[in-house]
């Protein structure tokens, strides 16, 4: 396990259903693969400021359903290259949660409900545990399945696949 | 212990018998990528060291959510698409073949009992016969491209039991809508949904594959259908191959089994900014329109239009609508036309555009103004969807488009009948 697998920032809150469109719209996904220009529109339909105020290494705190809609990769992928350093949800949606896996980008199953915007956390990946540093909880992580983990914690599915040659479950 | 169509399907890929729950590695028969996704998949494949895609026949990559291209940035990832495609001699569908997901099944790419993913959320349309379908994110697609396989979890299955008869005017993306509204956004998340019962079995194949493809609106990662007679028939002349289709046990073990009586069912509409925020069309007409569109992978087959187009005949599209219509495929296109369909929507005021997604995805094609109202065939809603955050997105059957499109406001398409 990679030392970055324990994860310290300031959360942005967000509510229930956040959509791949509101995460990177359809208007801009089609134009480029250049991650960084995309990253500047993240969030941008439901939160126009996130983008220039998310600082290296803070969380997206969510409640259900994050990620929900289209499969686009580019989600993770410009949540990722603005910054973010994991997402914390009540719930996700299933392919938003496995690309986010697929590219390296933490997302984290936990009772949000307590977290206000600004609070610090520590996100303990390995040890399975998220502090709120600033209220001084502590939340449980739902476990991720151990391909999950191991995909995770080497980086993505690419440098996984090059590692293993195939999946061993 | 009994066995859903999911845990059938999965067994069937991977060599043993399955349950719920379990991680699998499954053969892939066959596999997608659209113009949003492919390009970063064929960026991945290079990534993985990829020289060669292990089964060339079981690839198609699709030029469809901005074609043709509305800009040099789209223009040079198609191009990306026609030399991987070129190079790999897999199968490309360009600009003006159609959508995806209406292609796939008219082109014979998938049968009953296959095992089928898309680099795009709406790929759980090919339930509608039979196949376990799935969307998956770009990196998937170039892992299943190089090893011709992928990891999954075998769902849970949640069956739908839909009674009844359906009423005129009541059709399927009526049904999807409803479900959608009653299940919510995330009421099947991870969950393979079965749906079943004598509403299904009376609809046709086109009209079950708008059901199928709303399936992820609910968040579910499947929805499968029984292939029944009328199924095998209309995949005669499509698929030539030998296939096994996957009926459920008696007594296959579900998450939840629920029944659902639809006799009553009126048309329905989901307001903005959610494909969950469903309301019987009564509640919201009278809401002033300014643009329609009819067509996407939900909406946009020949029966679609056909309805559309009877509903229109002697009729005008109202002054202060824009009504768009985007056949789904270039052959849904030529059938439209030699059955006087075209006709019909055009001399109405319709204006056609290239098979396509354009206007559903925002990329072109019909972008709202501010504050403008649009109701739409498509499956989502989102704010922004339609590439103006300051739009306002309601979704609907061809029938309610096309009879609020003459209105000039959301109608019950009843009145127009």
């Amino acid at each position: 396990m990679r030392e970055d697998m324990v994860l310290r920032g300031r959360a942005h809150v967000f509510g229930d259903d956040v959509n791949t469109d509101y995460i990177i719209s359809g208007k801009y996904k089609f134009k480029t693969l250049d991650m960084d220009e995309l990253a500047c529109h993240c969030m941008e339909d439901i939160d126009p400021a996130f983008a220039s105020r998310v600082q290296a290494g803070d969380f997206i705190v969510a409640g259900n359903n994050f990620g929900c809609g289209s499969s686009r990769e580019q989600a993770p992928l410009v949540i990722k290259h603005a910054g973010v350093g994991a997402v914390l949800a009540r719930s996700f949606a299933r392919i938003f949660f496995r690309n986010a896996v697929n590219k390296g980008l933490p997302v984290v199953e936990c009772d949000t409900s307590g977290i206000q915007a600004g609070d610090e956390l520590e996100v303990d990946l390995a040890g399975g545990k998220v502090v709120n540093i600033t209220r001084g909880t502590e939340m449980d992580i739902v476990p991720l399945p151990a391909v999950m983990m191991d995909i995770l914690s080497e980086g993505g599915l690419t440098e996984y696949l090059k590692n293993h040659g195939g999946f061993e479950l | 212990m009994g066995k859903t169509m999911a845990e059938k399907i999965f067994a069937a890929h991977c060599g043993r018998e399955v349950s719920a729950g379990e991680l699998v590695v499954a053969e892939v028969d066959f596999m997608m990528g659209q113009d949003g996704t492919s390009p970063l998949a064929i960026r991945a494949f290079r990534e993985l060291g990829g020289e060669r895609v292990k089964d060339p026949s079981r690839v198609a990559l699709v030029i469809d959510h901005s074609a043709p291209s509305p800009l040099e940035g789209v223009s040079n990832l198609h191009a990306m698409m026609r030399e991987f495609a070129a190079e790999q001699e897999v199968g490309l569908y360009d600009v003006g073949r159609g959508v995806c997901h209406c292609l796939l099944p008219e082109q014979g790419h998938v049968a009953p009992g296959e095992l089928v993913i898309g680099a795009d959320s709406h790929t759980t349309t090919y339930g509608a016969v039979n196949a376990f379908s799935t969307g998956v994110g770009s990196t998937d697609l170039a892992a299943a491209m190089l090893t011709g396989k992928l990891w999954f979890k075998v769902p849970e299955s949640l069956r739908l039991e839909l009674r009844g008869k359906l009423g005129e005017g009541v059709y399927s993306k009526d049904v999807a809508l409803f479900l959608a509204g009653e299940l919510t956004a995330d009421g099947a998340t991870y969950m393979a949904v079965e749906y079943g019962g004598e509403v299904i079995s009376s609809l046709s194949v086109e009209a079950r594959f708008t059901i199928s493809n709303m399936a992820v609106e609910m968040g579910a990662k499947a929805g499968l259908m029984e292939a029944d007679d009328k199924v095998l028939s209309w995949l005669k002349g499509r698929v030539s191959r030998p296939f096994r289709p996957a009926a459920p046990d008696r007594d296959a073990v579900y998450r939840e089994v629920r029944e659902l009586d639809l006799g009553g069912l009126t048309p329905m509409v989901a307001e903005p900014h959610r494909v969950d925020a469903v309301r019987p069309v009564e509640e919201v007409e009278g809401t002033p329109v300014h643009e329609a569109v009819i067509g996407t992978c939900t909406n946009g087959r020949l029966e679609d239009l056909e309805v559309a187009a009877r509903i229109l005949s002697g009729r005008r599209v109202s002054p202060e609508v824009r009504l768009i219509v985007a056949p789904a495929s270039r052959q849904v296109f030529l059938e439209a036309m030699e059955r006087g369909v075209v006709r019909a929507l055009v001399e109405a005021g319709a204006a056609l555009v290239t098979p396509g997604c354009g206007p559903c995805v925002g990329t072109h094609n019909g972008v709202p103004a501010d504050g403008e109202t649009v109701i739409s065939t498509a499956n989502r809603n989102f704010k922004g969807r339609m590439g103006n955050a300051n739009a306002f997105i309601y979704l609907a059957s061809p029938a309610t488009v096309a009879a609020s499109a003459v209105a000039g406001k959301i109608t019950d398409p009843r009145r127009m009948l």
